[in-house]
């Protein structure tokens, strides 16, 4: 029996082990989702500069304002884009699907969960993947996605901001990512605490019923003597 | 208080008097008499059950929100992740609970393998528990299709395609219960028909009868002795115990660990690590973009690995068509257990050698199994799915011989006054 359970626990492990290789390596993008002030920056970025292109049709400009803390007329004024006219409004694209498609051959795709889909990491690795490359038709070209169709637009800022701002800039924006591919995340995982302590202290009583009712289990010759 | 108690007494008598509930309670629960040394293994019936409530409840809540339709499905499930009120955690539930509930099943199910749980007299306890496995699969493709991600479209064509291939009937048939040519809104709208009505209600029916027929010749237990040889003057088991208060106050402890790694899971790991939602479900379905390789979710990965594991075209047929005479036969053959299974003892801690070793690498390959049907086909070398999938096949189609021939230890006729196993 023992023997068994070694090798089902073996087998497990092993199994664990190899679920962990991934084909390119990627960057890993450190981001920290309960960072308000990084989030609040990647929000910017995104809608400054990824917009004109992608949309991001399930993140609502209201539960962002809620979320990152940042005031209504503030978003209104400055955030709202592209066909958005209300808070309740989702973040659209200037760009119909058609238009990106006739421009760049392929529809830049929408953006809300794209941070689940890829991960943070490759979306990072993306980010800062761009790089010169004369034998492409464009002279540039991406590490994690070759032959990328998206036109190089962080170039310009890649080259005006030190290496060490541009990949801030960066990693504020995959934070964004990853909070806006599932606005409940940073909430979930701080709340998530208290429910395992309400659990693990519940287990005591559960634990102690269970004993005083087996106290007497092993003397037990016949049910009906209890 | 007094006149309260009184009261309610009461009641419970005019009730009883018209409806056994008193007797119903006593039948499966106080006077219901469970050997005394059920182990760690014997909880995961209680848990699939509890898995199985939380399924029932969190679904109906999703209902109210999901739109089966190919143009909504997808948005409909961003809706409930983002507007409904708590209906993110709703949806965490239905979807870890999902994969709780089959690890539940699956160790429940491998306790019978260890136990010998299937033997006479509980054969028809195990084959209604197959039946519910079966209604498990279907419910979890049904259920898996309904996002209508990339990975549900493309899963579910792989599944409907291997309909296709049954001789003769094979494509009207597909087409009949896709309801269409293709996977269509139609499809989509049938599945959700199945998924929240026609399987839920079966599962129901055979939750029930399973605990029924189990409670008719009661519970095994690790040691594989028949506690109801061994009676009292007033018949009653000298091994067993009620199962009210004793197994109940005793089951809530894995009940709470159990909740606990539930909470654990939708807290921080809610997509099991790609495992429970696979990236590409995170995109909607697209006719034009096949995902890098479609895998199935991780409860269906052995079969799946079974599947891909034929590769030859034999006797004029496709090895699509052998690989479903694969995956068929590797389930019906497990509702044949009770009969393969010729030992004169129950428990693998009293059969033989070849038994212990036998079972230990039949484990292996399973869970290998498991872990090839999530990989790329080309990630292991070739012949090491056929090989894992002969073992299966041989661990039960071998079983008929060497159950037999093997030397079994002697069961003691009584658990030890401590409950434990005996040496
Ligand atoms: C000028 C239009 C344009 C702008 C602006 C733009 N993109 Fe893109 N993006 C595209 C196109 C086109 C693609 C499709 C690339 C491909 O598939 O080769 C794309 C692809 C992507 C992808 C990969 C999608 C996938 O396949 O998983 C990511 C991530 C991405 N963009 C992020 C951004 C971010 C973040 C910004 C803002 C900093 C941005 N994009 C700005 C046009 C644009
Ligand atoms: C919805 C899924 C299921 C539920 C809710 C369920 C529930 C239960 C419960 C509550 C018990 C008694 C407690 C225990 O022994 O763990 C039990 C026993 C049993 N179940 Fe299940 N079960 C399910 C699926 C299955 C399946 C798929 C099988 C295998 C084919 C199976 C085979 C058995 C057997 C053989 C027993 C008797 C065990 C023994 O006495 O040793 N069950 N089930």
């Amino acid at each position: 029996m023992k023997l068994l359970y070694l090798t089902i626990t073996l087998t497990l492990l092993s199994t664990a082990l190899l679920a962990a290789e991934s084909p390119v390596e990627l960057l890993s993008a450190n981001t920290d989702i309960q960072d308000k002030a990084s989030l609040r920056r990647g929000a910017y970025l995104f809608i400054n500069q990824c917009t004109s292109c992608h949309s991001a049709k399930y993140m609502r400009y209201a539960r962002l304002a809620r979320d990152l803390e940042i005031s209504e007329e503030e978003v209104v004024d400055n955030m709202l884009r592209f066909g958005a006219t209300k808070i309740s409004d989702t973040i659209s694209s200037a760009m119909t699907p058609d238009a990106g498609e006739k421009a760049y051959g392929i529809a830049p795709p929408d953006l809300t969960l794209e941070a689940k889909y890829r991960g943070v990491d490759w979306v990072y690795s993306y980010l800062m993947g761009f790089y010169k490359d004369e034998k492409t038709t464009f002279g540039y070209n991406n590490r994690v996605m070759n032959n990328v169709a998206m036109p190089w637009i962080l170039a310009s800022s890649q080259e005006s901001m030190s290496e060490e701002e541009f990949s801030r800039d960066m990693r504020d924006l995959t934070n964004f990512m990853d909070y806006m591919a599932e606005p409940i995340k940073p909430w979930r995982q701080n709340f998530g605490k208290y429910v395992i302590i309400f659990l693990l202290v519940l287990l005591i009583p559960v634990w102690l019923l269970k004993r005083e009712y087996w106290r007497d289990i092993h003397g037990l010759r016949s049910p009906t003597s209890v | 208080m007094s006149l309260l108690t009184r009261k309610s007494t009461d009641l419970l008598h005019w009730i009883d008097y018209r409806l056994p509930i008193i007797q119903a309670f006593k039948t499966h629960m106080s006077e219901y008499y469970a050997p005394k040394n059920l182990n760690f293994w014997y909880f995961f019936g209680v848990l699939a059950m509890l898995a199985f409530a939380n399924q029932l409840l969190s679904g109906i809540w999703l209902t109210m929100f999901y739109t089966p339709t190919i143009e909504s499905a997808f948005a409909s499930i961003e809706y409930i992740m983002r507007d409904v009120e708590s209906g993110w955690i709703i949806r965490y539930m239905h979807e870890v609970g999902a994969s709780f509930f089959f690890i539940a099943v699956y160790l429940h199910i491998y306790r019978g393998f260890l136990y010998g749980s299937y033997k006479k007299p509980r054969e028809l306890v195990w084959l209604i528990g197959m039946f519910i496995y079966l209604l498990m699969m279907a419910e979890g493709f049904f259920g898996y299709v309904l996002p209508f991600g990339n990975m549900s479209f493309w899963g579910a064509k792989v599944i409907m395609n291997i309909i296709g291939v049954i001789p003769v009937i094979g494509e009207d048939l597909q087409i009949w219960v896709q309801g269409d040519f293709f996977i269509s809104g139609a499809t989509l709208s049938r599945f959700f028909a199945f998924h929240v009505a026609l399987v839920p209600i079966i599962l129901i029916a055979g939750i029930y009868l399973h605990v029924i027929a189990l409670h008719q010749v009661g519970s095994n237990n690790p040691e594989g002795i028949d506690i109801k040889a061994h009676k009292d003057e007033n018949g009653i088991p000298l091994d067993g115990i009620p199962f009210h208060p004793y197994y109940t106050v005793h089951d809530l402890i894995p009940v709470v660990l159990f909740i606990l790694a539930f909470f654990v899971t939708i807290f921080y790991f809610p997509d099991g690590g790609g495992f429970f939602i696979e990236p590409p479900n995170y995109i909607p379905a697209n006719n034009l973009s096949t995902p890098d390789h479609i895998t199935p979710v991780w409860y269906f990965t052995p079969f799946y690995a079974m599947l891909r594991a034929v590769t030859i075209t034999f006797l004029g047929m496709d090895a699509k068509f052998w690989g479903l005479i694969v995956i068929t036969g590797a389930i019906l053959v497990l509702f044949f257990l009770p009969w393969l299974d010729r030992s004169p003892v129950k428990s693998l801690r009293y059969k033989g050698r070849v038994s212990k070793a036998f079972l230990m690498i039949w484990t292996f390959c399973f869970i290998g199994l498991g872990v090839l049907g999530i990989k790329p086909a080309d990630w292991a070398p070739e012949w090491v799915s056929p090989t894992f999938t002969i073992i299966y096949f041989a661990y039960f189609l071998l079983m008929p011989f060497y159950t037999r021939w093997e030397t079994c230890k002697t069961v003691p006729e009584r658990i030890t006054a401590n409950g434990q196993r005996s040496r």
